[in-house]
């Protein structure tokens, strides 16, 4: 691993990071603005790693990784289910069309 | 270039390419493909810098687990069968904007840092072994509250997606 590596890693996170944040911020479907979000997690993760080859003599950094991966999964999950209940109540998965706290009568 | 170099230039390329079948399709199901795609190299990525439980977890965890529950999500969100999910997208050029802005700040901030680019070999000995021996010592306590955040997701979620028969009636 060299210079050059490195720089090509850390472009590549940066880049994945920008990507989950345009899909935040333009996709219109729950589900979208979910897969969004673990990218950017990943991308965090793949920083962390990076990070963690650069010091090899702990593995704080994929402890660290591993740790998110975990929190990663738990909000996908509650997430998910979110959509799902949503889903079931106002029949649509885009939160621009989710204005009410309670159901219509 | 050694084979690695390769091997890791081609996990990049395909990281790179999946990402842009993600931010360019409007079939929600062929994103969450696409994503599957990129963790898995992203996954090949941690093997060839010596992560490799990390690698196994991702595999295991976001390809195997994550994905399929986000493609269950997919199935049963969609209200017309046969037809596929589409999203449209809105704020198309505020996203552009500040979404290019955090990538120049990200490359700026690696540009401006000083890191340890020293040729360092990885540590000795069975990587797996130390993980798990680090696991069970020094991470012990983020080790147990993980698992019992894990745990309070599973009821927390199962009870949440699984009432509909009792609020059809409310």
């Amino acid at each position: 691993m060299t210079m050059p590596e490195y720089t090509i890693l850390f472009t590549l996170g940066a880049f994945l990071f920008s990507a989950g944040l345009f899909i935040v911020f333009t996709k219109r479907n729950a589900i979208m603005i979910l897969l969004g979000i673990e990218l950017m997690l990943n991308a965090a993760n793949l920083n962390l790693i990076v990070f963690n080859r650069q010091n090899p003599t702990s593995f704080e950094g994929q402890f660290f990784a591993l740790f998110v991966i975990l929190v990663a999964v738990c909000e996908a999950t509650v997430g998910i289910a979110i959509i799902l209940k949503a889903y079931h109540y106002f029949h649509t998965a885009v939160p621009d069309q989710i204005s009410d706290l309670k159901e219509k009568n | 270039m050694s084979p690695g170099n390769i091997t890791l230039y081609i996990f990049v390329l395909a990281a790179f390419a999946s990402v842009m079948v993600m931010l360019f399709t409007r079939t929600v199901f062929y994103a969450a493909l696409a994503l599957i795609v990129c963790l898995i190299s992203i996954a090949g990525i941690y093997a060839l810098l010596y992560a490799e439980f990390l690698a196994i977890t991702q595999l295991v965890i976001y390809a195997g687990g994550v994905l399929v529950l986000i493609l269950f999500g997919i199935m049963l969100t969609n209200r017309i069968a046969g037809k596929p999910l589409i999203t449209e997208s809105n704020h198309r050029v505020p996203g552009v904007i500040v979404a290019f802005g955090m990538f120049l700040t990200l490359i700026v901030a690696y540009q401006q840092t000083s890191f340890n680019t020293a040729e360092s070999p990885p540590a000795q000995g069975n990587h797996i072994n130390q993980i798990g021996i680090e696991l069970m010592s020094t991470y012990v306590a983020p080790f147990e509250i993980g698992g019992l955040l894990l745990l309070v997701c599973l009821i927390g979620a199962a009870l949440m997606a699984s009432s509909f028969k009792k609020n059809d009636n409310a």
